[in-house]
């Protein structure tokens, strides 16, 4: 063979070694997270194993639409991921757990199953053994249906509510410990032993409620109700978002879950603007249906994503579709 | 008009001699390929930033059908990388000629699919599912794939470049327009090919290879079946062969009638018309059709583009062409007067193409840094942001490409008008109405 000939064809091998090889071996070496909407498969991979007091760096791209992350219970600020860029964060976690990373982008239909896990290994210095939720001390069966068989002519007045509680001895019902535990509808009852009419009653029942909570947990209430809830249970709180109509659209295939399997029975979001739903719930119950989720209607669970803290926020604001709160 | 020989000039002629330049352009070129076809099947499968995508339907798009083919002909396959490993199988040697028979198959192409009928259906297959292909790097990972394993496949069993000659999806309509390019490959004098012992630009000797692309130049008389591979240069014992500049569109000064070729022009020009309503237009519904492949629409879809292509398209021009003068049959009347489709159908290609070109031109930078989507950022340009380019410019200037593509057009069918011996007013006023129809889809 001559040697023009062997350098050609030399060439032409480096030349397909190199445009496979080097993209495949650059390729295997740049680790990436991959998020799809959920009925594409979702995170990809979605468990990720870290250890205590190191820092985790994870970079991520969007396969299809853009996409949010961050980590449940995480004081942090949520990662955009776009299609076909890579972002990244560095997270160090200080103690032992399953922790869940979600999406933070109302990316479709499914977008609340956009999960995933981070196992965190290792050992804490001052291990916290984690509290009962308050639904189950009571223990309340939050799947029973709760409907309150008066509810307000009105929107209630906190302002005027403030007014006649002074003028009640209603000091063994103003705390907060009642305040978790029971529901308007509830106080509007314990109320039935004083002179007060019906609309003053409710007026009563809306300062009291109002009465536990405070502007700034509200406008975290609220901030986390746009984030997390209104693409399903509506702006308003109606049960109008826009995924509902994406559900009722969607029919059986809604109720598939990533498996493909049908063993959903989804339901139209609860109506928060509903007086005989929601003044029949104690902050309780709304607890454990947030902790908790839907057991298959398609309320996911926000145990895992939410602080005790956040919950009890995102409650009063729940209350806040039903009093005109100041 | 007159012609200058470009191959008088010693270092053009020495560059397109040696073989050495072209092999460094194929092999940058098979390299580019190949990382083409390995981006789409494990880069991003987002398309504007997989450079399967970007570099091969923004970048190489643009340069093929706003550049190379109008200037250049059929220039872009003087260095397509596609038969490359097939020809170093079939010939077992990459530069110089083996002494000994070739080890495969090397059969004949079979005589009837000598046409380009199997490259209008190549070309057609791609089309009917363009809005997945174009938007899909996995989906042009494999076509890319499977045109170099074809051309690989066919080098094995037939003789010659097979696949480009009569497959490719490509080469059907980079054949068809070259006609239109101001460059040619031609033989100086005749009778030297006329008394040429062995004809070895055709068959073959020890300082080349027979034409690839089985053609003899001594009987070139249009570009469309040359590949501009330059074995003949390197070949001819009598330096007979020329590398011409030439006016445009030379070639259909005097057309010929093959109704494969004339169908070429239908599916250009449908293809053209039906992606500009796809894919520029505002039709949600349709796009959507487009794009579900294999759903009930998607098949109304395709019915309608074939039909478009098959029977709206051929049908208004037959009667246009079948209303006067019986001096020639029917079919080389319909054939000859195609002729007047090839330059408004490749300005067609170049006005649409202009729009997405223009509009999408900025992702080749993100994607130059990030080919394949891994947050790399080799150049600096990861980060650069999309944004059109030329906005203001882009409807005057497709304006004039469809303007200047019905006068040339026109030209052309008053040529072609006379050849047949019929009246080009028809022909004119199908160009006229296609090309309203253009401008509305696009503006």
């Amino acid at each position: 063979m001559k040697p023009s000939e062997l350098l050609a064809r030399s060439l032409i091998t480096v030349a397909i070694i190199g445009a496979v090889g080097t993209p495949l071996f650059l390729w295997t070496r740049t680790p990436l997270i991959h998020a799809h909407i959920a009925e594409n498969g979702g995170w990809s991979p979605d468990v990720i194993q870290a250890e205590v007091g190191k820092p985790l760096h994870l970079r991520f791209t969007s396969d299809d639409v853009i996409h949010g992350f961050a980590v449940g219970q995480m004081d942090m600020d949520a990662v955009d991921i776009e299609p076909g860029k890579v972002s990244d964060i560095t997270l160090t976690f200080d103690k032992p757990g399953i922790y869940t990373f979600f999406c933070t982008r109302w990316c479709g239909l499914n977008h609340w199953r956009l999960r995933g896990t981070i196992e965190v290994n290792g050992s804490s210095p001052t291990p916290k053994p984690a509290s009962v939720p308050l639904y189950v001390t009571l223990g309340l069966d939050i799947d029973a249906p709760h409907n309150a068989p008066i509810v307000p002519g009105q929107l209630p007045s906190p302002f005027r509510g403030e007014q006649l509680a002074q003028t009640l001895s209603i000091e063994q019902i103003a705390t907060h410990e009642y305040y978790v535990s029971n529901s308007p509808y509830q106080l509007y009852k314990d109320l039935n032993s004083t002179n007060l009419t019906d609309s003053e009653k409710w007026d009563v029942v809306s300062y009291m409620w109002q009465s536990n909570t405070t502007p700034v947990a509200l406008a975290n209430g609220q901030k986390l109700y746009a984030q997390n809830c209104a693409a399903c249970h509506g702006e308003h709180g109606a049960g109008d978002g826009v995924f509902a109509d994406d559900l009722k659209a969607a029919g059986d295939s809604s109720k598939q879950n990533m498996m493909g399997d049908n063993n959903m029975s989804m339901q139209t979001p609860a109506n928060f603007a509903d007086p005989t739903r929601m003044l029949a719930a104690s902050p309780a119950l709304l607890q454990g249906k947030i902790l908790r989720g839907g057991m298959g209607t398609g309320m996911p669970m926000w145990g895992v994503i939410f602080t005790e803290e956040q919950i009890w926020d995102l409650i009063a604001y729940l209350y806040s579709f039903q009093f005109k709160y100041q | 008009m007159s012609r200058v020989e470009l191959t008088r000039n010693h270092l053009i002629k020495n560059l397109l001699k040696s073989r050495y330049p072209q092999l460094i352009v194929f092999i940058i070129m098979l390299a580019g390929y190949l990382f083409a076809i390995l981006a789409g099947l494990i880069g991003t499968p987002v398309g504007s930033h997989n450079f399967s995508i970007v570099f091969v339907w923004i970048a190489w798009w643009a340069i093929l059908i706003l550049i190379a083919v109008p200037f250049f002909g059929r220039g872009w396959c003087a260095v397509c990388p596609i038969p490359l490993p097939g020809e170093w199988l079939q010939r077992g040697a990459v530069l110089n000629p083996p002494n000994k028979k070739p080890k495969w198959l090397n059969l004949r192409w079979p005589k009837f699919l000598r046409n380009i009928w199997l490259q209008n259906l190549s070309f057609l297959l791609l089309a009917l599912f363009s809005s997945v292909l174009l938007t899909t790097p996995s989906v042009t990972g494999i076509v890319l794939a499977m045109m170099l394993f074809s051309a690989i496949g066919l080098s094995m069993v037939f003789e010659r470049r097979s696949f480009c000659r009569y497959l490719c999806p490509i080469g059907g309509f980079i054949g068809l327009y070259s006609q239109t390019a101001p460059i040619e490959l031609r033989i100086k004098n005749k009778q030297i090919c006329v008394t040429c012992d062995g004809k070895p630009c055709y068959n073959g000797s020890s300082s080349g290879y027979g034409c690839p692309w089985d053609v003899f130049p001594g009987g070139l008389t249009k570009n469309t079946y040359c590949g501009l591979c330059m074995e003949c240069i390197r070949t001819c014992p009598h330096d007979n062969i020329a590398i011409n500049l030439r006016p445009f569109s030379t070639d259909l000064a005097k057309p010929t009638a093959r109704l494969d070729e004339a169908f070429k022009s239908f599916i250009m020009l449908g293809s053209a018309m039906i992606y500009a309503g796809v894919l520029l237009g505002p039709w949600g519904m349709l796009k959507d059709a487009a794009y579900n492949v294999g759903i009930s629409n998607w098949f109304v879809y395709a019915a309608v583009f074939l039909g478009i292509i098959f029977i709206i398209l051929p049908s208004l021009f037959a009667l246009c062409v079948s209303r006067f003068e019986y001096l020639n049959s029917f079919k080389k009347r319909f054939t000859i007067l195609s002729t007047a489709l090839i330059p408004l159908g490749l300005m067609f290609w170049v006005a649409f193409s202009l729009s997405f070109v223009f509009t999408n031109a900025t992702y080749i930078l993100a994607s130059l840094s990030d080919p394949l989507g891994l947050g790399w950022n080799l150049f600096g340009t990861a980060d650069a942001a999309w944004q059109p380019m030329l906005t203001s410019i882009l409807a005057p200037v497709q304006t004039l490409a469809l303007v200047g593509g019905l006068i040339w057009s026109a030209r052309t069918a008053q040529k072609a008008a006379n050849e047949a011996r019929v009246s080009s007013i028809p022909v004119i006023a199908y160009c006229f109405i296609a090309t309203l129809v253009m401008l509305w889809l696009l503006l």
